[in-house]
């Protein structure tokens, strides 16, 4: 009887998981077997592998790959200055801040300040580089991407850095090692599961930005996101835009796998 | 040595001020110029709060306003209801097996792209015959608040000793007085900290709305975008503006929130570290 009332709150949850979770998924992998007619085939599986859609998934691939090496690149080291300052607490309550703020709004903004007359060109122009087209272009698209995921890469190495114990850094400069060695062989090990979450955290979602891509890069980017998008809402060919979704899927399995050590290990 | 400690602290501050300037620009950026009378977003002309009436004026945004908040509202009290029972379901589960199956298909959802949920849930919706509109954005939204209302409330739950739930059957409670007495009152604050994510995760989500939002419904996001596409106007500024400052405050209600969520635990475990 026991048993049985304990298994109440399962139900709710239980429902959700096969409706939201599990059928979703399934309805994904089912769709990606038709074409754009309805009729049961592979043939989207074969476009997939066409050039025109290796060359956009290889290029999606290496623009996520650039956005979360610039964002691990520019977040380490805040989050490891964030762990020295006095009220780390608040300084990094201000660095999620932002994040906060819609997405949209932010990419928004950069299209003002990214414009011909905005203030990145003025201050171009004053140093004397002059104007540049810098909205809709490669940088413009991988800096704005890069400026939305520093939050959510600062977190997670900010979190592993903080639980470091810090006499494991004193024991390695009382034992000779230089600031770098220390960083190398010690630090940056220790904290590898937080820099691998931050990864996973930036790298999947930004194989499927499609906002920015389009509001941004003006089409000039696609990523597997855009051309899911595309499928879904704009051409109605939902079987290939699941099929992409499936690949991305798969790519996304892939990543966790890959960086899934950074839980498992703890 | 002191003085090396110094230079340091100002390095650090230096490079610390460099990152949040940049991380604040876009947002400052947009308040200013939200006050420009020129009607651009480049060369200040004068001020003026032309725009922030326009935003009140324009009933078509103030009725996506109220849908946006309502959906929100909504969609985290449902979420937090259903998340809560599914912590209690997975702390009540005893195979260990079945338990980080559970969690293995709770965190799906949290780590798949926004365009994959999407896609989807859209065609989710067309098989399950759901019309677009307000009822398919709102299932999506508590669909996708669920797993982050199950990973606050949990730690709460596992915290918790199960003694005070024998003593309580054991004076005579019934299972309801249980759960509305000792286990909810305990885990209150995962419980507020839960319906703070998902309130801020709907507020905060574009994509998935996007896919799901059909034609006759809209919320804020998906109208930005839609604005933000055919160009720049000041109303979005001003609206941006305004946003950002109910996100301040949503921001700093999380942040005592969740102070005071860890602050009764943290003493024990001081102790117990030192």
């Amino acid at each position: 009887m026991q048993y049985r009332t304990r298994n109440i709150y399962l139900i709710p949850y239980a429902a959700w998981i096969v409706v939201f979770v599990i059928a979703p998924i399934v309805l994904i992998a089912y769709y990606s077997m038709f074409d754009i007619d309805g009729a049961l085939t592979l043939g989207n599986y074969r476009r997939f592998f066409t050039p025109v859609y290796m060359g956009m998934a290889v290029r999606s691939f290496w623009y996520a790959f650039l956005v979360t090496l610039f964002s691990l690149l520019v977040a380490y080291p805040t989050a490891y200055l964030l762990t020295k300052t006095k009220h780390k607490q608040l300084w990094l309550l201000l660095m999620i801040m932002p994040s906060w703020m819609n997405l949209l709004l932010k990419a928004y903004a950069f299209i003002g300040m990214f414009g011909t007359y905005g203030p990145v060109n003025a201050l171009l122009g004053a140093v004397g580089i002059g104007t540049k087209q810098i909205l809709f272009t490669d940088f413009s698209f991988i800096f704005v991407a890069v400026y939305i995921f520093i939050p959510f890469m600062i977190l997670p190495i900010f979190n592993a850095l903080d639980e470091l114990n810090p006499s494991l850094v004193a024991a390695a400069r009382d034992l000779g090692a230089s600031g770098w060695d220390t960083f190398r062989r010690v630090i940056f090990p220790l904290t590898t599961s937080g820099v691998k979450s931050g990864c996973r955290a930036v790298f999947i979602p930004a194989l499927s930005l499609f906002m920015i891509t389009r509001l941004i890069a003006g089409n000039r980017v696609i990523t597997l996101g855009t051309a899911i998008e595309q499928h879904f809402l704009v051409t109605q060919d939902w079987g290939m835009g699941s099929t992409i979704a499936v690949f991305l899927i798969i790519a996304m399995g892939l990543t966790m796998v890959l960086t899934g050590s950074g839980e498992g290990g703890r | 040595m002191s003085s090396n400690s110094k230079k340091t602290g100002k390095g650090i501050t230096i490079y610390l001020m460099v990152v949040f300037f940049i991380l604040y620009a876009p947002i400052l950026y947009l308040a200013y110029y939200s006050f420009n009378s020129g009607g651009a977003m480049h060369s200040f002309e004068g001020f003026t709060l032309e725009w922030y009436g326009e935003v009140f004026q324009d009933t078509r945004l103030v009725i996506i306003l109220m849908n946006t908040l309502a959906i929100a509202l909504f969609s985290a009290a449902i979420s937090t209801m259903i998340g809560v029972a599914g912590a209690i379901a997975i702390t009540h589960v005893r195979s260990k097996q079945f338990r980080s199956a559970l969690l293995t298909l709770n965190n799906v959802l949290i780590v798949s792209p926004d365009v994959i949920i999407g896609a989807s849930f859209l065609i989710l919706f067309a098989a399950m015959g759901v019309k677009l509109g307000f009822a398919s954005v709102l299932i999506s939204h508590i669909a996708f608040s669920v797993p982050i209302v199950v990973l606050m409330v949990l730690p709460k739950l596992q915290e918790m000793s199960p003694t005070l739930i024998y003593a309580a059957r054991d004076l005579g409670a019934t299972r309801w007085d249980v759960l509305t007495r000792v286990i909810v009152p305990y885990i209150a604050p995962g419980i507020f900290a839960g319906f703070f994510m998902a309130l801020t995760y709907s507020l905060d989500d574009f994509a998935v709305t996007f896919f799901v939002t059909g034609n006759g419904f809209s919320t804020l996001s998906v109208e930005i975008y839609s604005r933000a596409r055919q160009g720049i106007s000041l109303t979005i500024n001003a609206l941006s503006t305004l946003i950002f400052m109910v996100t301040l405050v949503l921001a700093v209600g999380y942040y005592v929130m969740n102070t005071r969520a860890t602050t009764p635990g943290r003493p024990a475990r001081v102790e117990a570290g030192e």
